[in-house]
């Protein structure tokens, strides 16, 4: 789509040369056979299989289990332009902390009308269950996973919060330790900034949020709904990482006011929980009756504060994408400091004029469904034939509620390694926030992911998105 | 560690034996069934007993064509024990308890699983049936040998022998119930080629014809293959070993939890019974029924292990 606007490439600049944060990386490739470099990323293909590096896709009968493609043009970040992002993250993050404390509390947010009530009182997010429940250490949002989309050389934007269970960490971590496999020269010459240190981080993060009766070392777990889940390998990597047990809902029950695991010698007390489980899934007796992967009964011990519960439950209020529009003004009113991060220009569909607006520019336009995730159910207008525009039209009139729309950005490219050489493709970032009482810590880089096919702006890995190692430089 | 994973771990070495025991059944039934003096038919139907999936194959065929026994052992997924079943279990497993494992083991037993998905996409013909039971055979060794190389001895690897013990116990036990005849006395006429090609049959189902010989020379008779296969303490598949690796491996786990469970006096009061027999005990109250009785309750420890390490809530 839109081949003939000028996109801002991250590494690329005119006809040879290549912006500062890429000079070294350039004067390496530069000196790079192509043939070796396509083995090498066969290579990488091979070993991706063999670790059985997955993820499964669902409505896929017979698939099961793919590789996300990886591509090993690496994308950098100069150390000036990281600063300033991990500011603006950390500033977002304390402020989505500080809107759930408030929202589950005196609702003070809404008495100002800086949000309106019915957006919160009827949203599926709002966990009522969660009114007046203050989680250990006051931490909300344990890990968060901030996506930001750049459009040139200073305008970052975030597109969204991911303040439930943001996924693609462990590719963040295998992709350098196959970039270091590689091309152990490369980060001989060039200084990047390490990021295998995120397991330990989150490990001491989640045991600095224990419950406050919990003696000794904390028992940490996550809790995966299993091996048919599509984000399974990342929960056995994290867990075996940590060096903490990876639980099912079926290994626990409570014990004593506990939450405990079944364990050869008998039930084992759990006092961090890392959940990968959506709140809808947490507790048959307090969520969905039918659920099979929660824990009966755990909201009452975690109202109790026998055990905290990573991220807490209800937290999608904060990352919800009619709230996401807000949250400039989220941030002002609890930091009292300006939005470091800009957001994306947000049409709410619910307002009849934003509504018509969307309406008549629905092909120029990107439409999301306000609890959609993972690129599905979403329309990109100028990919879309006219057939599909007025399908979604009808949707959108509907239930215009239950979408927003944003203008099709001009998304920043990085090239991706081809048989022909360097091909431009669309990126964004999710960086990685771990929350604790003790502070915040941001790895520095994140996940990239890059969408594969020319022109396309979906970078989601369940449909054809890749991943790419991404650097921080250090100074 | 989490019953669950306990359980995941004895599950997925249980299926990868079984995968290589069943490989070795139709080495062997190929192999006989190739011989003039047999009778194809009822070598695979007797294979198929051995590996205790006649009714449901007697569901899906009728008679017991090469072609289709091989295809069922090896291929079909409707057959739980087929090896392609087998691996996918063993792999699903091994998925399950990734964090116990370390990355050579999980490697080998995630390579063996793709290498399996491409040799057994096909059916196997006879001409490259050879090449995949090799390959089977190559593939196992490579888990265990992981297993045995890099593995901690401690309660995950404990887990882990008793699941391949429980099983090969229960496989060589099986090869005994369903040849048992050709093993009594009475049944015998020594020098007989229809028995000989019995007995070698029985031993290469377990992979030992040539040590047999080389432990016994000349002296091939349905008591000397019976006692080899029962009690003979050198050979890794006999009942006597792997009953002993199951009391070893139950005795490591009651040292390390400190705990002393049901399942312990079990192995225990096997042991004892197996001590107290010789051959000739064992064919004075009848060959089938020690053996069912074995297989009996090898089984009913397996199911004790289960309930007393908490592997299903």
């Amino acid at each position: 789509m839109n081949t003939d606007r000028q996109h801002f490439d991250e590494m690329l600049l005119g006809e040879d040369g290549v912006r500062a944060p890429y000079a070294e990386y350039q004067e390496w490739f530069s000196h790079e056979d192509v043939s070796r470099l396509s083995k090498k990323s066969k290579e990488a293909e091979a070993f991706f299989r063999r670790t059985g590096i997955t993820f499964n896709v669902y409505g896929q009968a017979a698939a099961q289990e793919r590789l996300i493609p990886f591509d090993l043009i690496p994308r950098i970040i100069a150390n000036r332009e990281w600063t300033k992002l991990s500011k603006g993250i950390e500033q977002r993050v304390r402020g989505v902390n500080a809107f759930l404390h408030d929202i589950y509390h005196r609702q003070e947010i809404l008495r100002a009308g800086v949000v309106p009530v019915d957006l919160i009182a009827k949203n599926a997010a709002f966990l009522p269950q969660m009114m007046g429940v203050t989680p250990p250490g006051n931490v909300y949002t344990h890990i968060v996973g901030t996506d930001i989309v750049r459009t040139g050389e200073d305008d970052f934007f975030v597109l969204e919060d991911n303040a439930r269970t943001p996924s693609g960490v462990s590719y963040m971590l295998e992709n350098r330790e196959t970039m270091l496999q590689m091309f152990p020269e490369l980060f001989s010459q060039i200084k990047v900034q390490p990021v295998s240190d995120y397991p330990k981080n989150l490990r001491r993060s989640l045991a600095a949020c224990a419950p406050a009766g919990c003696n000794g070392k904390p028992t940490v777990a996550i809790l995966t709904p299993g091996i048919h889940n599509s984000a399974y390998f990342e929960h056995s990597f994290l867990a075996d990482q940590m060096g903490v047990e990876l639980v099912e809902g079926h290994d626990l029950r409570v014990v004593d006011g506990h939450i405990a695991m079944r364990t050869t010698e008998g039930y084992k007390t759990i006092d961090v929980l890392y959940r990968r489980v959506d709140d809808d899934y947490l507790d048959p007796l307090n969520f969905r009756p039918d659920s099979m992967l929660g824990v009966p009964g755990i909201m009452d011990v975690y109202r109790a504060g026998n055990i905290t519960i990573a991220n807490a439950p209800g937290t999608g209020i904060a990352d919800d994408k009619a709230i996401y529009s807000y949250m400039p003004d989220i941030i002002e009113f609890y930091t009292g400091e300006k939005a470091i991060l800009k957001n994306v220009q947000t049409f709410r569909c619910s307002e009849p004029d934003a509504l018509k607006y969307v309406l008549d520019n629905l092909a120029d336009l990107v439409v999301k469904e306000v609890h959609g995730s993972g690129g599905y159910g979403m329309l990109v207008g100028p990919a879309a034939s006219k057939k599909e525009l007025a399908a979604f039209a009808a949707k959108l009139r509907k239930s215009p509620a239950n979408y927003i729309a944003q203008p099709t950005l001009s998304l920043s490219t990085v090239p991706i390694f081809t048989k022909k050489g360097l091909a431009p493709r669309h990126v964004d970032l999710r960086p990685f926030a771990l929350v604790s009482p003790d502070g915040m810590n941001i790895t520095p880089g994140g996940l990239t992911r890059v969408a594969l096919k020319a022109g396309s702006l979906v970078v989601n890995s369940s449909q054809g998105g890749g991943t790419k190692d991404t650097w921080v430089l250090e100074d | 560690m989490l019953g669950k994973t306990a359980g995941g771990l004895y599950w997925m070495f249980r299926f990868l034996e079984r995968s290589e025991n069943t490989a070795r059944l139709v080495e062997a039934g190929f192999r006989i069934a190739l011989t003039r003096s047999s009778d194809p038919e009822s070598e695979w139907k007797s294979v198929l007993t051995t590996a205790g999936v006649r009714m449901n194959y007697d569901q899906k065929h009728d008679g017991y064509s090469a072609l289709d026994a091989i295809d069922f052992l090896l291929r079909d997924t409707d057959n739980p024990s087929s090896v392609m079943s087998s691996i996918n279990n063993a792999r699903s497993n091994a998925r399950m308890v990734r964090t116990a494992l370390t990355t050579e083991v999980w490697e080998a037993v995630n390579e063996s699983w793709m290498a399996m998905k491409a040799a057994l996409k096909m059916p196997v013909t006879q001409a490259k049936l050879p090449e995949v039971l090799g390959e089977i055979r190559r593939y196992t060794a490579l888990v265990r040998g992981a297993l045995h190389g890099t593995m901690l001895r401690n309660d995950i690897f404990d887990f882990s022998q008793l699941g391949i013990a429980i099983e090969r116990a229960d496989n060589t036990a099986r090869i005994i119930d369903v040849k048992y005849y050709t093993l009594l006395p009475s049944a015998s006429f020594v020098g007989s080629a229809l028995d000989n090609v019995q007995w070698e049959t029985i031993l290469r189902s377990v992979s030992a014809y040539r040590s047999f010989r080389w432990l016994n020379n000349d002296d091939i008779s349905p008591m000397s293959i019976a006692d080899f296969l029962i009690f003979d303490s050198r050979f890794p598949r006999s009942l006597s070993f792997c009953s002993r690796i199951i009391d070893e491996n139950l005795g490591y786990l009651a040292k390390d939890y400190g705990t002393r469970l049901p399942c312990h006096d079990m192995i225990e009061a096997q042991r004892d019974r197996l001590r107290a027999s010789t051959i000739a005990t064992v064919f004075d109250e009848g060959l089938h029924q020690f053996i069912t009785s074995f297989i009996r309750e090898n089984n009913a420890i397996g199911l004790q292990i289960e309930q007393d390490y908490s592997f299903v809530g």
